[in-house]
């Protein structure tokens, strides 16, 4: 029986021979995630700025409706997201409204978690979302230099459980990585673990050595810029050789409690910027196409301002996702009713963020969604692939 | 059967003891420990641990008042500046504790009280009172070896976890099943041994307990409990919290599932049922004695034989402890450590979550596996720089210089990802008399160990043989550099 026949009869009994289809083309392609750490105000990023209830929940922390970058009639973009707008206008930018979670946990490092591993409220998971993806096929479907690289942090959230690494910038990894030797040795479960990491690394190591890459791109200068510049430097390098397939990357304290107006207005800003200059240095290396930038955090904030013209940990939020593949200039979904709060006078979700990443899984990776998110879950139009 | 049990004690047999049982032994403190009947040595682990008290005095702080709650401070600039104390509370409470582990004699006490501090995992990220995270520490301090029974009813009682699994919200009206879930998974019986139905049951025989904030203290409010009667694992009573928990301990799971707990942290990662039921069954007749238990597990053949020896995994304390400990090297502060342990996963008073660190192979990850290295390169970098076998000073030498600008780096790194300040004005001094620690072995700083000191620098570094052979010409500390970048270095 020939491959074609096999598809064929595939095509009946096992299902999951269409994923492993798509998961061909899939090859090359780059997810970033973007980590807005310490809960992103949601409402002021993409403003409801039409709203009567907005201006009444906020009364010092709300934007005019002619301060925001009107997206339609009733949404708005902060106006330190400036440098997004070209996205939008070519369509590269899609807004995710109201992404959250039933029950809701609002400790920053529960929440994160469950985001990473993609849980429910209730379950504790040690591996990430895209460790399962692995799993699910995507490491047998491509040949990775290595599964993830995390910049900037040590922790590697959603990347944990993969034969993932994490790094401030490629060359002092590489250096480091001198202190390892290939070894061919066999030994208990404990030492079997250790070589096998140290395999890992070496590997990584290998992929990530040679010339570098000097970007004509200007990266901006602050942390987020510099962790950008790491990422457009590794993709650029990697041409034909498998490459990193996910990138993590932090943003923030988004944790404004107190005085957020000016602190939120400068992270945002930054963020607009640093992806702004993603794209210019993926578009540099030809990687643009075959790349997905999405943002997520732990939650949003509390619908209403506090005393301290801050806002507290809230609920559900939207989300940007990027990248020369997106269907975009389009908002997705559902924004949060500002009249009906829950118990915790938060937003309730209208989106569950375990849709994003079953997208990701299915349309972006070509791989079964339900074991990565354990469960089914609507996809979300966000991709023309 | 023949016994795996050695009838005295080699000083491979002592450095396996002293290993697990504490930090990585120096060879001076091997030598003291061979040619002792098994018995005896564990014995003398036993009685030095029970009678252990710390060597310094915990920080200033936990000698103060207790801390106004952030929720009664007058505004937000008050509220900040007291999470940034916070913070650096913690921070010298963990120093503090990492400095008694690096210098007691007994360091079984210290091991056993970071067991339960995994156990009762119980993190400040959620507490925020550094006070009372050094009260719960005291309490796990005390008990380390003593009654089990004794130690769970005063965790259920310890105004820490009735914040963190939030006891302290469980009434009447209003029950909280958080502490009741996880007693029962994962302090006392682990999962499949209880339903739903019996969690909801203990969530009510939990509730009323309160925690007066001003002077942290756990108070019982009787109109707050629930006074009815209530089925748990198929009892029927008035179970108020004490009784509830005598009714968990009273299940033929618990005692077994504390025994295979301890085997995991002191044997090997696969606990074997059929030797832990009879150990499990005298822990429960001693009284609930840990160390009963503890004694049963160190004189098994489980814990002797050759398959078993550097089989786990160095948490990051122990390794960080256990070379400083290994090497005799003298810090005049703990406070690198906290970074350091803090980057490779384990920042004392803040596991991740109630399952606590989930430790063996989770310890080794390509991020920690490099920083682990990167630690003892450095450490012997730092060391091999300074005047050969001369008392080394952080003074002396640059390289002492950049290792310890590299750990402050860290730890201001640490402690920002942490959201923590640094306390002010520290110096780190660091010595280490590497003459006098190679001499014994037949080695010296400035030659080529020969064939017979090289057996023993292996045997004084690691606990198998290594993996990667040291290239030839390797001298002196160069080679316990090397042995210290083996893979098998990160075994114990």
């Amino acid at each position: 029986m020939d491959r074609r026949q096999l598809l064929a009869l595939g095509g009946l009994a096992f299902p999951a021979l269409g994923w492993a289809q798509s998961a061909a083309s899939a090859a090359g392609r780059v997810l970033v995630l973007v980590e807005l750490k310490g809960g992103n105000d949601g409402l002021n990023t993409v403003v409801p700025y039409a709203h009567p209830t907005y201006a009444q929940l906020r009364p010092s922390l709300a934007l005019k409706a002619d301060e925001v970058l009107r997206l339609d009639g009733a949404l708005g973009l902060h106006p330190s997201l400036a440098p997004l707008i070209p996205m939008w206008e070519k369509r590269e930018l899609v807004v995710l409204l109201g992404l959250g979670y039933p029950q809701p946990n609002l400790s920053h490092f529960r929440s994160i978690e469950i985001w990473d591993t993609a849980s429910r409220a209730t379950e504790y998971l040690d591996e990430g979302w895209v460790a399962r993806a692995m799993s699910a096929g995507l490491r047998q479907s491509q040949r990775h230099t290595t599964e993830g690289v995390a910049i900037g942090s040590a922790s590697l959230g959603a990347l944990s459980g993969a034969n993932a690494i994490s790094l401030t910038n490629a060359e002092a990894y590489v250096n480091q990585a001198r202190l390892l030797r290939p070894a061919n040795a066999q030994g208990n479960a404990a030492l079997e673990h250790v070589l096998r990491v140290e395999s890992g690394v070496l590997q990584a190591a290998d992929g990530l050595r040679g010339q570098a890459v000097t970007m004509a791109t200007e990266f901006p200068p602050h942390t987020f810029g510099q962790a950008v510049r790491a990422t457009c430097q590794i993709v650029a390098g990697q041409k034909g050789r498998g490459g990193v397939p996910v990138f993590h990357l932090t943003h923030g304290s988004f944790d404004t409690h107190r005085g957020q107006l000016g602190t939120h207005a400068n992270l945002l800003k930054q963020l607009a910027e640093g992806l702004a200059a993603l794209k210019a240095g993926l578009e540099q290396a030809g990687a643009w196409e075959r790349t997905l930038v999405v943002t997520y955090s732990e939650f949003g904030r509390r619908a209403r301002q506090n005393q301290s013209g801050g806002t507290d940990h809230g609920t559900a939020a939207p989300h940007f996702v990027l990248g020369g593949a997106v269907k975009g200039g389009t908002v997705i979904g559902t924004m949060p009713d500002l009249d009906r709060l829950d118990g915790s006078q938060n937003l309730v979700h209208t989106a569950d963020f375990r849709q994003l990443y079953a997208t990701i899984a299915r349309r972006w990776w070509g791989v079964n969604p339900e074991p990565v998110v354990r469960g089914t879950f609507d996809l979300l139009p966000f991709l023309e692939v | 059967m023949s016994t795996t049990l050695p009838a005295r004690l080699s000083s491979a047999d002592a450095r396996h003891l002293l290993g697990r049982t504490g930090f990585m032994p120096s060879p001076a403190e091997v030598s003291a420990w061979v040619g002792l009947a098994p018995a005896d040595a564990v014995d003398r682990l036993l009685t030095g641990a029970r009678r252990s008290t710390p060597r310094h005095a915990a920080p200033a702080f936990t000698r103060e008042p207790i801390r106004t709650p952030y929720g009664r401070l007058p505004d937000e600039d008050a509220r900040r500046a007291a999470r940034q104390q916070a913070r650096a509370d913690i921070v010298s409470l963990a120093a503090w504790w990492l400095q008694e582990m690096r210098e007691s004699p007994a360091p079984l006490a210290e091991r056993m009280t970071l067991f339960w501090h995994n156990h009762f995992a119980t993190s400040m990220q959620k507490v925020q009172q550094a006070q009372g995270m050094f009260v719960q520490h005291q309490l796990l301090r005390q008990h380390a070896l003593g009654s089990f029974r004794e130690l769970l009813h005063g965790v259920a009682r310890d105004p820490a976890m009735l914040v963190y699994l939030d006891g302290a919200a469980n009434r009447v009206e209003a029950p909280n099943e958080n502490f009741a879930r996880e007693v029962m998974e994962l302090f006392t019986l682990g999962e499949g041994h209880y339903v739903e139905q019996d969690i909801r049951e203990a969530a009510r025989a939990f509730s009323g307990w309160t925690v007066n904030r001003e002077e942290w203290t756990a108070q019982f409010r009787p109109r707050l409990h629930d006074n009815g009667e209530k089925t748990l694992l198929g009892r029927r009573g008035r179970f108020d919290a004490g009784a509830a928990l005598d009714v968990m301990l009273d299940q033929a799971a618990a005692p077994a599932f504390i025994v295979g707990k301890l085997w995991r942290e002191f044997v090997s990662p696969t606990p074997d049922a059929a030797a832990v039921e009879p150990i499990a069954q005298r822990f429960r007749s001693s009284g609930w004695r840990i160390d009963a238990a503890v004694r049963e597990l160190l004189l098994s053949d489980a814990f002797w034989a050759p398959a078993n020896r550097a089989v786990l995994v160095k948490s990051p304390v122990e390794l960080a402890i256990g070379a400083l400990r290994q090497f005799e090297i003298q810090l005049d502060s703990a406070l690198p450590l906290v970074a350091v342990t803090s980057r490779q996963g384990q920042m004392l008073f803040d596991p991740p979550n109630v399952k606590g660190w989930p430790g063996y192979t989770a310890w080794i990850t390509s991020t920690s596996l490099l920083d682990r290295k990167r630690f003892t390169e450095r450490l012997f970098r730092a060391l091999e720089a300074g005047d050969e076998g001369a008392m080394m000073n952080a003074n002396a030498s640059p390289m002492v210089r950049e290792l310890m600008q590299e750990a402050r780096a860290r730890e201001r790194r640490a402690l920002r990802q942490a959201r923590m300040e640094a306390p002010a004005g520290q110096s780190f001094g660091m010595r280490f008399d590497a003459e006098s620690w190679l001499k014994p072995l037949g080695a010296s700083p400035d030659r080529e160990p020969d064939g017979a000191a090289r057996e023993k620098l292996v045997e004084a570094v690691l606990s198998a043989p290594p993996v990667q052979p040291v290239p030839a010409g390797t001298v002196g500390l160069s080679y316990l550099r090397a042995l210290s970048l083996d893979p098998v270095y990160q075994l114990k």
